[in-house]
């Protein structure tokens, strides 16, 4: 959570203004440069990322072009590789796991930020902390032997009696598959929206809320005419973030998903996800088209997150400055 | 009280109250896995787990001593690589550098932070296990490494920047230069973020499976030195999880009940450490 608070900008490095050999001799150029190098590395570590994943997935590239994307074979045997199935089950499975995961994060943010008095909502804000911190094996685990069972027996059955006309509910119901996915991974990014909402609706300036509230509207109506759209930008930053770990999480999807490469509108359905399908294929993978087909995946799991991680720290530092400035002014 | 208003007042208090079913149901969620994991896991943990190998598949029994060896031996190796670049990166963006290359650092840290632990496990992949042909507990702890920069390089750099200037200016004035104010004032003043940075670096790591998967593999056995595939926790959770056998998957429980109270227990210390007086004030 830490690498998403925004930095204090109290203190600044110091400008010296001695000479470069006063400087070296108290050994101030080389401390710089010893902590350069370590500083430079994770630069070149990240280019070094983007250029393997580049450079290993030459093959698939060259041979299938854009028709990657858009064709459903997935062949190891003749060699046909298309990506599609994949491409629509982390889809899938996120879309449903943030239309279940931002009512109900921003719900508990809105909670922790405008009702609950400070004490209670630092306690509970460190339980949210500590369910982050919660690996996600231990997810697809109690997904494993929890979700999956309570899904077939009675989610899936109740949801076919009551909602069965809709496409997105029916076929048979084997616990496993997308929506089954999507609630695991709903769970797991609950966390991350409400701790990053709650910072941007605490951010926002008392006065918001005290004019509306002057103005005779509700303690509900300031909170949500006033004081949530104020917040919007930072709120949907908090989505993005949740949206980009929800693309790229791996075992508990893996574990639940049922890892079968469909298209299918029935959210009953088993399907698989870019991520899975890496974890379960990549050391079986026999050929090199194969392999770098996986690693081809890889990259586009790779760009899809590097773009909403980018709209999300953007969207989250433009609240929180138009926040915190308006407040001073 | 008009009937409009009567209503208004009706929604706020309805929806209020949404909330904070949404917090607790939120909330309950951890409970619910803690006291799932504890009453499933509580019963399967025994002496042997701890001490004996896996039984051999289609035998009861056996224990993860190797796999939590072999998680040990993980994170040794990761923070190793993780913990120096990521605190003297620090050092260099809150002591040093101002500008483009600041930027550029932590551009890269924040990008390397958002990137899928699986996509860092293809990237270890391709630069430790192809060029060593071998899957290794190296490539596992170089993996879980290039995930803790990140996140102790990030948190760090804050810790050191909520340092007082005066307290840089004060030890300059008395004559220390730059890197000796660094480790004789301002580091020990950050000293508690710091550790909390890397004490919350490891746990988030200490979970991670997916970039182990392809790395260090896996392994029924010991695992001597540091060239071979190596069994760890996570990776153990998830096998006997997916597995048929119905003794697997009690020793799946225990391996999470574990794991979990290892995360937990270092997730607590690390906020208590941090809340203990106030060393370092926030401007």
């Amino acid at each position: 959570m830490a690498t998403t608070t925004t930095t204090v900008p109290s203190a600044g490095p110091i400008t010296g203004s001695r000479s470069f050999l006063s400087r070296l001799r108290d050994g101030d150029e080389i401390a710089r440069l010893v902590t350069f190098i370590f500083a430079g590395s994770v630069v070149l570590i990240t280019l070094l990322l983007v250029f393997e994943l580049w450079r290993e997935s030459y093959l698939p590239r060259h041979k299938f072009g854009l028709g990657f994307f858009v064709t459903s074979v997935w062949d190891p045997i003749f060699d046909k590789f298309g990506a599609l199935p994949f491409i629509y089950g982390t889809v899938v499975t996120a879309g449903v796991a943030l239309l279940i995961a931002v009512p109900l994060g921003i719900g508990a943010a809105i909670f922790l930020a405008e009702l609950a008095p400070a004490r209670i909502s630092d306690t509970l804000q460190f339980f949210i902390d500590l369910l982050a911190a919660v690996p996600s094996v231990i997810y697809g685990l109690l997904g494993v032997f929890v979700v999956i069972p309570v899904m077939r027996q009675y989610i899936q059955p109740g949801l076919k009696s009551s909602l069965g006309f809709l496409p997105f509910f029916q076929g048979p119901a084997y616990g496993v598959g997308f929506l089954t996915a999507g609630i695991v991974l709903a769970i797991m990014v609950i966390p991350y929206i409400i701790s990053v909402s709650r910072e941007v609706l605490i951010s926002v300036p008392r006065d918001q809320r005290e004019a509306a509230l002057a103005l005779g509207s509700t303690r509900w109506e300031s909170t949500w005419k006033v004081v949530l759209p104020f917040a919007r930008t930072g709120i949907m930053g908090s989505i993005f973030l949740a949206l980009a770990r929800a693309l790229g999480e791996t075992m508990a999807v893996t574990m639940v998903i049922g890892n079968t490469p469909t298209i299918s509108a029935s959210l009953f359905s088993p399907g698989y996800s870019i991520a899975a399908v890496i974890a379960n294929e990549f050391t079986e993978a026999t050929g090199d088209l194969y392999l770098q087909s996986l690693i081809e995946l890889g990259l586009v799991l790779f760009l899809l997150t590097f773009l909403l991680n980018g709209m999300a720290r953007l969207l989250i530092v433009v609240t929180s400055q138009r926040g915190s400035g308006m407040g001073q002014a | 009280m008009s009937h409009r208003l009567r209503w208004r007042k009706f929604v706020s208090h309805f929806m209020l109250t949404m909330t904070g079913l949404c917090a607790l149901v939120a909330v309950a969620v951890l409970f619910f896995i803690l006291g799932y994991l504890v009453y499933h896991g509580g019963t399967s943990v025994s002496w042997d787990f701890f001490t004996k190998l896996p039984a051999p598949v289609g035998e009861t029994g056996g224990g993860m001593a190797n796999a939590i060896i072999g998680s040990a031996k993980l994170l040794l190796l990761a923070t190793l690589l993780g913990v120096p670049i990521g605190f003297f990166g620090a050092i260099y963006l809150a002591e040093f550098s101002g500008g483009t290359i600041a930027f550029v650092v932590r551009y890269a840290a924040d990008l390397l932070n958002g990137v899928p632990s699986i996509v860092i496990g293809i990237f270890a992949y391709s630069l430790v296990v192809l060029p060593f042909k071998h899957f290794s507990t190296l490539a596992g702890g170089f993996a879980l490494g290039l995930m803790m920069i990140p996140i102790t390089l990030r948190s760090t750099e804050e810790f050191l920047r909520a340092v007082p200037r005066a307290l840089r200016e004060g030890a300059m004035a008395l004559g220390a230069s730059r890197w000796k104010t660094i480790a004789s004032v301002v580091v020990p003043a950050a000293y508690r973020g710091i550790l909390t940075a890397i004490l919350l670096a490891f746990a988030r790591v200490a979970g991670e499976t997916a970039p182990l998967l392809f790395t260090a593999l896996g392994n029924r056995f010991w695992s001597p030195g540091w060239n071979q595939p190596t069994a760890s926790l996570p990776v153990m959770i998830f096998t006997y999880a997916i597995a048929p056998y119905d003794d697997w998957h009690r020793q799946a429980w225990a391996a999470g009940l574990v794991l979990l109270g290892l995360i937990l227990i270092i997730n607590i210390v690390a906020r208590v450490i941090l809340s203990r007086g106030v060393a370092v004030p926030r401007t």
